[in-house]
């Protein structure tokens, strides 16, 4: 069979396609607005990100797999507020437990999720729209549906502080990826989440406990949800029951983006990246352009279906 | 006039070229086999005349007439049915809604229920097959999945209809049953494109032989003017001195005892023993209980009596992980739904089972990965352009090859291959038994189930024959006849 080396633009457009979509964004808002492409602006931009950026870094680990996680929404809200309650003044819990407290709810959330799924066999749509519902309704007992003010220095400092000029949650985001990256493309365990995704019985017959795998990645997505709730509670300086609503949309959003395929074993975590930055340049920049709210939606539903498009015709291709 | 013309047919995919201007014609009334290694061209210009794949350059004729085939849907008004290789039946309808999918009978605005399974009643009559309309056809045996898909086509009333390897999961009952259906066809003047590996059948059935290679036509034969050996170099472009390049080992001690291994209706009763150095091989039709077995050996089902002991000891088996630290491995059946992951690269597949051994505390060696896969690639010439390329990429015979490397660097004790070879052409096929040769020369054992007649009695030392789920005897190496194997094979039946 002879081999020419042509340029394959249609590939290529299908696999690198996002980034120059993010590039062209970027560049639209840059001429449009003076103030746009600003240091200030961009590490605002980068801080408003960072909880979509720690979902949408969960939600690839369980889409790697070929799941779903649609309770993350719920579990920033819970996680949120159990920190809340714990970081309060008056409870005089030092700042690093209440996040740890926060983080612990997360895991669990995401432990009884990736159970039920795993090795109570409901599917994982199912359980995690359970979830969702369940953790909403916790949080509202939680906090007897009122929000709870009144929390530490310390505690606040974890979303609203910076080191030098870099928002701490840019900081915390920053780690979760550098890690994230390691734990899937160096070690063991992340050779397994794409081998469980891609087909799970040869997974089982080459010796992997698939199941296992499962439930580990509902945990990644719930631990990263507590800590998105953690910053989202500090940032805003108090536990709010509604906090966090309908955030899986958004993460989901950023993981199709960048082009992980929803039924599994096909990702990458470089395009989970630049499907949340366009999700946060967006929000940004017509923020920025005073375009109404509604608009954001409507545009914001066309890039998801035109990202899933570039995508769809990779695979065509093949 | 021919039925059929294909000329100067010529299709690239992106950027590769996979048909350079083939040839190919049908008379009526005959058989004409279409021959090649896999990855020839043999499907993609079939999939030409199904509409499925649009050529770049030349034509095509049916009847004299030249036509543009622009879709699956035109070529069946055309008169061209096509029989995959992979089936495409949809599991969860009848048998009946699925012969006549998209061209449901009505009555008003209904559909007619009654006349789409009295019709499929006649059909499967005429045809000899006793399968219930009203099956789904998802509960059904693949054997029989197949000879509805080849019903389908013939209630299509096709004057072409083109077989991709229509024999590839049905028994030798059934290959009958089914040539006597193609001499049917012949006799009322229909056309039949014939792809298959099996040689035998080729010569039995075929009137005309084309072979193709790498995507170029070879030359058309009268079937007759042809012997089997002329054949098999024009295919692989050089001559194959040994098929089975059987060598003479050292068989020393029992190595696996399986006693009275009972799993429901699936096995019963089946005791046999491996020893070092063997090929063991396991025969049956369709249906046997042969992977069944293997599965229950290897924990991938749960066995509900009997004992296993494995170099000395007594083992209980309950999950594949076992299975594998006691170093024992398993080729499977399906390499593309249990053997691989498509989505992979050639070299993630190859040390997947091996990840504990290759990665530290925290991290993948990398280096060490790569070495390993480098030589395995090397050593079982596989072609590929690299570690990263996508293991679905490649042909049939280099994904088998992907999958007993992933095995092979583990050195397991005992290595069992379920149909080590279905579906890859005769060039590879060849290659992995010289492996399988090599592997027990190091003192280890092989199970190899197989439906392939030739390829059980050219390879293995022992063989053991299961019939619909029990014991149907054992063989050694000097009892082999096929007529021997048969009678066991049907003994329980």
């Amino acid at each position: 069979m002879e081999r020419q080396k042509k340029f394959d633009t249609r590939g290529f457009i299908a696999k690198y396609g996002v980034i120059f979509g993010l590039a062209v964004i970027m560049i639209f808002f840059t001429v449009m607005k003076a103030k746009f492409l600003t240091m200030e602006n961009m590490l605002n931009m980068l801080r408003q990100t960072s909880i979509n950026g720690l979902l949408a870094i969960g939600m690839t680990f369980v889409v790697l797999t070929g799941g779903i996680d649609l309770s993350v929404g719920s579990i920033v809200g819970a996680s949120g507020m159990f920190a809340a309650l714990a970081a309060r003044n008056e409870t005089g819990i030092p700042w690093y437990l209440a996040v740890c407290i926060g983080l612990l709810v997360g895991l669990l959330l995401g432990m009884i999720n990736g159970i039920v799924i795993s090795y109570l066999r409901v599917p994982a749509f199912i359980a995690t729209l359970g979830m969702l519902s369940i953790a909403r309704g916790v949080t509202f007992m939680a906090s007897n549906a009122k929000p709870v003010p009144g929390l530490s220095q310390g505690f606040l400092k974890v979303g609203g502080g910076s080191f030098g000029i870099i928002p701490i949650p840019i900081l915390i985001l920053t780690a979760v990826l550098i890690v994230s990256y390691i734990v899937l493309y160096k070690t063991r365990y992340g050779r397994y989440v794409f081998a469980t995704g891609g087909n799970p019985t040869s997974a089982r017959v080459s010796g992997i406990n698939v199941k296992q795998i499962t439930c580990s990645v509902y945990m990644v997505s719930g631990l990263l949800a507590g800590l998105a709730g953690v910053i989202l509670t500090s940032r805003v300086t108090s536990g709010l029951a509604q906090s966090g609503d309908g955030y899986e949309v958004d993460a989901i959003a950023a993981a199709v983006i960048g082009g992980n395929s929803l039924s599994g074993g096909r990702g990458r975590l470089w395009g989970t990246i630049i499907g949340f930055l366009i999700m946060g340049v967006m929000n940004n920049g017509l923020d920025m352009m005073a375009v109404s709210s509604y608009w954001q939606l409507v545009i914001k539903g066309i890039i998801i279906i035109g990202a899933v498009m570039l995508d769809s015709l990779n695979e065509t291709k093949s | 006039m021919n039925l059929l013309e294909m000329k100067a047919i010529e299709k690239s995919f992106n950027t590769v070229k996979v048909l350079h201007g083939v040839d190919f014609m049908l008379r009526k009334g005959t058989v004409h086999a279409l021959m090649g290694e896999n990855g020839a061209g043999k499907s993609t210009l079939m999939k030409v005349l199904a509409g499925i794949h649009k050529c770049d350059s030349g034509t095509v004729s049916i009847m004299g007439e030249k036509i543009d085939i622009t879709s699956p849907r035109h070529a069946q008004e055309l008169g061209v049915a096509m029989i995959h290789q992979e089936l495409s039946p949809i599991p969860e309808m009848t048998v009946a809604e699925n012969i006549y999918l998209g061209r449901e009978p009505k009555k008003g605005m209904f559909l007619d229920y009654a006349a789409m399974y009295s019709d499929t009643e006649k059909l499967l009559a005429s045809l000899k097959v006793q399968i219930n309309p009203k099956a789904i056809v998802g509960s059904l045996k693949v054997a029989d999945q197949q000879l509805i898909e080849i019903a389908k086509a013939i209630s299509l009333n096709a004057e072409i209809i083109i077989m991709d390897e229509p024999t590839s999961a049905i028994t030798n009952k059934e290959v009958e049953n089914l040539f006597a259906i193609i001499q049917d066809l012949k006799d009322h003047g229909k056309g039949i494109i014939y792809i298959s590996h099996k040689m035998d059948e080729i010569f039995r059935i075929s009137d005309d032989i084309t072979v193709l290679r790498d995507g170029v036509y070879v030359n058309t034969w009268k079937a007759a003017d042809i012997d089997n050996n002329t054949l098999i170099k024009n295919m692989v472009g050089r001559e194959l001195t040994e098929i089975y390049p059987k060598t003479e080992v050292p068989i020393s001690d029992v190595l696996l005892e399986v006693k009275n291994f009972t799993r429901g209706e699936h096995f019963r009763n089946i005791s046999f023993a491996v020893k070092k150095g063997e090929i063991f091989g396991i025969a049956g039709l369709v249906g046997a209980g042969r992977t069944e077995l293997m599965h229950a050996l290897y924990g991938l089902d749960k066995p509900e009596e009997g004992e296993v002991i494995f170099d000395g000891k007594a083992i209980e088996v309950k999950k594949p992980q076992q299975a594998i630290s006691k170093g024992i491995a398993y080729v499977t059946e399906d390499r593309k739904q249990e053997g691989l992951v498509l989505e992979m690269g050639v070299g993630s597949n190859i040390t997947l089972a091996s990840m504990r051994q290759l990665s530290g505390s925290l991290f993948i060696k990398e280096g060490r990965e790569k070495t390993i896969i480098d030589e395995q690639i090397t050593s079982l010439k596989i072609k590929t352009n690299g570690a990263k390329q996508l293991v679905k990429s490649l042909s049939g015979g280099n994904q088998q090859k992907v999958v007993l490397a992933k095995w092979m660097i583990k050195n397991p004790k005992l290595l069992i291959l379920d149909e080590p070879t279905r579906g890859i052409d005769v060039g590879a096929k060849s290659e992995i038994y010289k492996l399988m040769c090599d592997y027990v020369a190091k003192g280890n054992a092989i199970i190899m189930i197989s439906s392939e007649m030739q390829e059980v009695m050219g390879m293995a030392d022992r063989i053991l024959v299961l019939s619909n789920g029990r014991a149907g005897g054992e063989l050694a190496r000097n009892e082999f006849t096929q007529e021997e194997i048969m009678k066991m094979a049907v003994s329980h039946i």
